[in-house]
Formats: structure tokens, C-alpha cells, sequence
């Protein structure tokens, strides 16, 4: 069994249901509950929470505390290439977008990485678009031999990889995996999905298992908000990540919330979730997941972010650059590729850093080591 | 969605969420008497006390299992060679692969051994058996166990025949909170409310002997944790308010959402 049969395929409909209806006593009852359930949950994400805003942060702030510490973790992305032979019509790396394609060469990748280390970061996630004759098992296991000794946590968001593609990578020295199943509704994710294997929206919703069972430390989920209804999404988020943090116990589940954001693709959003329903939404998460790591990208804007410190994320990245080469290429060692989206905060991350310490917290470089991961 | 879903043990499904234990009776016809007002359906009986060479013995004898499922126990076992050897006779002898695993090596309070436990699970489960282990409330174990293949979770709420009650509470939320098999409170409830409370905090089901055997009218004893059990489920499905309310504040940490940007 899997999420899809076990709990998807049976409460999305009740959820919409549940969200729709939920009213202020429902909130209430909600907010008095030590152990929330999904019921309280969507209450708690449903436009009857609106006015109880506040009452959630507090909550969420004080959980977050307890359980994390006034700490904030910080990585950056290393996107190793922007070729995708999917056409997903939200994104800027759209086989149908014309940007200009890179796959970084090892030695190009090592450079970025050394670029990414140099201000001072020891956790990496590594990024690409969705195309297997450039990013192979035998590139990505290259890559993380030669990171190995810079970093003391390698991440990867790529194309979804078998069990057995997922062990070899964990062999090699990845410990964190990162799927967003983008919505979890199903009928719109085919929508936007027209064509390539990322269609396949069962596939995509259950790589992140075969990464479970493969040994993956940290199994990121989440849906990229401004495609469906974003109520209705956190509410399958938190369900998906209640179901990994049981089925897989020995993994923490990271959940992030990224908002559409501009990029070559003019894709126009329907429904952007507005700052305050974001920090609804994440705030509600962490009361339906205690121990999950949440985690913020520089595609929100520096004002926003510094605000959520203390609130509710726990992970943060900084200084990134979304396209394969922009941290070090120039013009001399050869054209960067383009970018998957636009950045809203620019800092670097010694800013970045700088800014979580004056709101009284650490900014932590490195929580996780190598030698904890089975390699 | 926690609450309450249908009790599915290994695709059986059981409408009550009392088991009763067997043991202490002063009577067979005592025990049986209070089985049935419990309104259980699944009893467990210690293999050691039943005689395997009798037909008619008088513990099986006095039960009519048209209304209960059997659940043999392995206790007395004090190592997982033992409980695998008690656990092929009880098979055996009473055509059931269900089994309630006991691996007790202490006299005294009769604690479970974490060890030799998981090991006897892991062979039994290969063996064949519907494997449901008592254990201490260790959520780790639970899990292990879990992974290990049992149908089942047996946390005890205090040590057996104590009737202290949900001594083990905050540990038993944690294991439900992550459990994907039936979650049995097993051991230590001594009173309805503590049933209840067991059941109210999300329990699947619980398990009671001592308090129900001892009591001086064990059918009314039987008959009160049989409400108690229902209250709790009755009460979990009609969605109770929370215990406490968080006072309305000023907006420390979201004000900065109605500013101007």
C-alpha cells in the first residue's frame, strides 16, 4: 500500500468538504487540541481560521521553539542542469521554453560547489530539470563523491529515480530527497502536465516512498502554491507528510511552500496565496506536524522572510541562483544556463545569516553528518 | 483522520473494543459468565493453563467461541525460544495462528523483555502467525514491532494486574500518534474510567483481566468497562471540544501583515 490507495484516492473529496464547511467553533476546537487530527487541521486552514491568525502563530512559534530550538538552518541549491524534456506549463525550465539549456560538466559542478562552501554553507541541495541523458545515477554519484568532503548533508530535487537508483545515491552520499508532487489534485495536475514522463502523477507521488525505503534521512514534500486551491493542498500536504513520518520512521519529513514565482514561462497564476494565507498555511503545519522540518527558499522576499523567523520554518536557503552556473561560471568559462525562476531576496548569505541573528536566533551551517548516513 | 476507524486486526473485524483476559477467575463458569456481559469478542487464554491432553478442558470448555475469537497467550515464557515453542503448541492445539506474545522473564512485576520479544516476533511472523505482542509503552519498539510484521501493538498502561491505570499515557499517545497497526492497551487499566481514558486518547482497543476477575461481581465489573469503552468511542466520534483556549492577543507575530510595505 501507498499514500495514493492507503489514505489519497479516499479522503480527497471529504477534505474539500471539511475545508469548505469548517466555521469558527471547528477552529476553536482545533486550536484547544493537544494531538490535532486532519479534521482539525483543515479547520485550521479554511477561511474560518482567518481571524484566528494570530492564536496559530503563537502556537506554532512556541511549538517550533520547543521542539527545534532558535535555530534556523540554512542551504543553498546547486542546479547542475536545466534540460527537461517534461512541458509543465507553470515552469521556467519547459521543454517549450526557449532558454538556454546547460548540463554543468563534474567539473563545472564541483566549481559551483566550491563557490557554494566558500560562503559557508555545509548543506547542498542539488537541482535539475527532468531529462535522463544528461542527469544519470552515474553523474549524481559523481558529482556527490567529490562533494562528500565539503558538505555534511547532500540533498537532491531531480526527476523521480527507482529504489534501487535511490540506494546508489544514498551509497554514494546523499541523505535528503525532495519530490513536490506541485498539486495534489489530480485532474489539474494533468492539466499542466501535458506532456512528458512527469504526466505520470502517481509515479511522482510515489518516488518519494521508494526513497523512504531506500534510506533517505529527509523526504521533502509540498505543493507549488498559485496552481490549485492552496487550502485544499496543505490539507493533502500534511496527510502526506503524517503518512511518511509513520510509514518511515527513521526519516524527518520536510515540508516547503513555494509560491509561483515569474520566470520565461508566463505562466499566470489563478489563485496566489496571499502573505497572510501563507503564513496561515505554515503556521497550520506545524501544528499538524510537530517535527517536521519546514522549510522557506529565497523565493519569497526578504521582508517576509526575516518576518517568518521564529514562527514556524526551520530550514532556509540563501543566496541561490536557480540557473546551472550562477554562482561561478563568467564569461570565460562558458554561458550560464537560464534560470527556473526569479529570486525575490537577493542577500547574500552572510545577510541572510546576519538578519536571522538580529531576530535572536542562530543561523546554523551544518546540523547533520556525514558519518550518520550509510556510507 | 484519527477518529475512531473500524477495529480491522489482520481482516478480521471486531465490534467491541474490550478483550478480556481469562485468567484469576474464581470459576470457569464465572469467567464465562463475564465474557459474555463484557460483550467482547475476543478472549485470551495463557496456554498454561489450559490442559492440551483434555478434550474438555474446563477453561476452553466453559467459552463458546461462536461468540469470541480465541487469542492464546504465551505467558510464562521467559525467553523468545520459549515463545515460539508455547506458540506451536497453542497453534496446535487450538487451530488458531493467532497469538498474544509474552516474553515475562521477571517474576515480579512481569515486564516484557524488549529483546527477546522482537526476536520471537520476527520468527513467528515467518512461521505463519498473526502476531500481536505485549509490550512496555515504548514507541520504538512499537515500531520495530510494527516493521517486524505484527498485527498488532500491546502497550501496557501500567504493570499487569496493578489496575493503576494509564500510568504510561504521554508514551501510548506518542505510539498511537505513529502506529499503523490497531493500538491494544494491554495491562494495568483497573477501573471503567480507565478504559475509557484509553480509548478517549485514541487506542484501538483495550485488553482487561485483573480488574474484571477480582472484582466482586465480575459480571457488573464486565458489564461497567463494557460502557466504558462504548462512552469513550461515542464520545471520540462526536468530536470534543479542546481543553483549553488561547486568549485573544494583541498581534506580536503577525502584525507585520497589516503594515505597509
Amino acid at each position: 500500500m501507498n499514500f495514493y490507495e492507503q489514505i489519497h484516492s479516499m479522503y480527497s473529496n471529504a477534505i474539500r468538504e471539511r475545508v469548505k464547511n469548517a466555521n469558527a467553533a471547528d477552529v476553536e476546537r482545533a486550536l484547544g487540541r493537544e494531538h490535532l487530527e486532519i479534521a482539525d487541521f483543515a479547520a485550521l486552514v479554511s477561511p474560518a481560521a482567518a481571524p484566528y491568525i494570530e492564536e496559530i502563530a503563537r502556537r506554532s512559534a512556541a511549538i517550533t521553539e520547543r521542539r527545534f530550538g532558535r535555530v534556523i538552518q540554512l542551504y543553498a541549491p546547486l542546479y547542475v542542469s536545466n534540460e527537461c524534456v517534461n512541458k509543465c506549463v507553470y515552469c521556467g525550465f519547459s521543454h517549450e521554453v526557449g532558454i538556454p539549456r546547460l548540463t554543468l560538466t563534474i567539473e563545472q559542478a564541483i566549481a559551483e560547489a566550491d563557490a557554494i562552501a566558500s560562503l559557508g554553507f555545509r548543506h547542498i541541495l542539488l537541482v535539475s530539470g527532468e531529462d535522463r541523458r544528461y542527469v544519470t545515477v552515474p553523474y549524481l554519484t559523481e558529482i556527490v563523491r567529490n562533494l562528500n568532503n565539503k558538505f555534511a548533508a547532500i540533498s537532491i530535487e531531480i526527476q523521480p529515480m527507482s529504489e534501487d537508483e535511490y540506494r546508489e545515491l544514498v551509497a554514494a552520499g546523499v541523505d535528503g530527497l525532495a519530490i513536490y508532487q506541485e498539486t495534489y489534485d489530480e485532474a489539474l495536475y494533468k492539466t499542466l502536465h501535458p506532456a512528458g514522463p512527469k504526466r505520470n502523477y502517481k509515479n511522482r507521488l510515489d518516488a518519494i516512498e521508494a526513497g523512504g525505503r531506500a534510506g533517505m534521512h529527509s523526504l521533502g514534500i509540498g505543493a507549488l502554491l498559485g496552481l490549485g486551491d492552496w487550502r485544499n493542498e496543505a490539507v493533502m500536504v500534511a496527510m502526506h507528510g503524517r503518512y511518511l513520518a509513520r510509514k518511515f520512521w527513521r526519516s524527518r519529513v520536510a515540508v516547503s511552500f513555494p509560491r509561483i514565482r515569474g520566470s520565461a514561462h508566463k505562466f499566470q497564476p489563478k489563485s496566489l496565496p496571499t502573505d497572510a494565507d501563507l503564513v496561515q498555511m505554515i503556521c497550520a503545519m506545524r501544528l499538524a506536524l510537530p517535527d517536521a522540518e519546514l522549510v522557506m527558499s529565497t523565493r519569497e522576499n526578504a521582508r517576509l522572510r526575516d518576518s517568518l523567523i521564529g514562527l514556524g520554518i526551520t530550514r532556509t536557503s540563501a543566496g541561490s541562483k536557480t540557473n546551472p552556473g550562477g554562482y561561478e561560471m563568467d564569461e570565460a568559462s562558458g554561458p550560464k544556463g537560464g534560470e527556473q525562476f526569479a529570486v525575490s531576496d537577493p542577500r547574500k548569505p552572510a545577510e541572510v545569516a546576519a538578519a536571522i541573528a538580529a531576530k535572536g536566533y542562530e543561523p546554523v551551517w551544518k546540523d547533520f553528518d556525514r558519518t550518520l548516513a550509510k556510507c | 483522520m484519527k477518529s475512531h476507524k473500524k477495529l480491522v486486526i489482520s481482516e478480521v473485524e471486531f465490534n467491541s473494543r474490550l478483550f478480556v483476559g481469562t485468567g484469576k477467575f474464581a470459576s470457569p463458569e464465572k469467567m464465562a459468565a463475564a465474557c459474555e456481559a463484557s460483550g467482547t469478542e475476543l478472549v485470551t487464554v495463557a496456554l498454561r493453563r489450559v490442559d492440551l491432553k483434555n478434550p474438555n478442558d474446563p477453561m476452553l470448555d466453559a467459552l463458546d467461541f461462536s461468540k469470541y475469537r480465541l487469542l492464546p497467550n504465551t505467558s510464562g515464557a521467559r525467553d523468545a525460544e520459549e515463545a515460539v515453542r508455547l506458540a506451536k503448541l497453542a497453534r496446535a492445539a487450538t487451530r488458531t495462528n493467532w497469538l498474544k506474545l509474552e516474553v515475562t522473564p521477571d517474576p515480579y512485576y512481569l515486564l516484557p523483555d524488549p529483546i527477546e520479544t522482537l526476536r520471537a516476533a520476527e520468527e513467528l511472523v515467518k512461521l505463519g502467525f498473526v502476531v500481536l505482542p505485549y509490550i512496555n509503552a515504548d514507541p520504538v519498539l512499537a515500531k520495530r514491532l510494527e516493521d517486524a510484521g505484527c498485527a498488532t501493538v500491546m502497550p501496557l498502561a501500567a504493570p499487569i494486574g496493578s489496575n493503576k491505570g494509564l500510568k504510561t499515557r504521554d508514551q501510548i499517545a506518542i505510539i498511537i500518534e505513529n502506529a499503523n497497526v490497531p493500538v491494544v492497551v494491554d495491562a494495568g487499566l483497573g477501573m471503567p474510567s480507565h478504559a475509557a481514558e484509553a480509548i478517549e486518547l485514541g487506542a484501538d482497543a483495550v485488553l482487561v483481566n485483573t480488574a474484571i476477575a477480582i472484582a466482586e461481581d465480575p459480571v457488573a465489573m464486565a458489564e461497567a468497562f463494557k460502557l466504558a469503552v462504548i462512552a469513550a468511542e461515542k464520545a471520540r466520534a462526536a468530536g470534543p471540544g479542546g481543553e483549553s483556549r488561547l486568549a485573544r492577543a494583541s498581534s506580536p507575530l503577525t502584525g507585520f501583515l497589516r503594515e505597509n510595505q
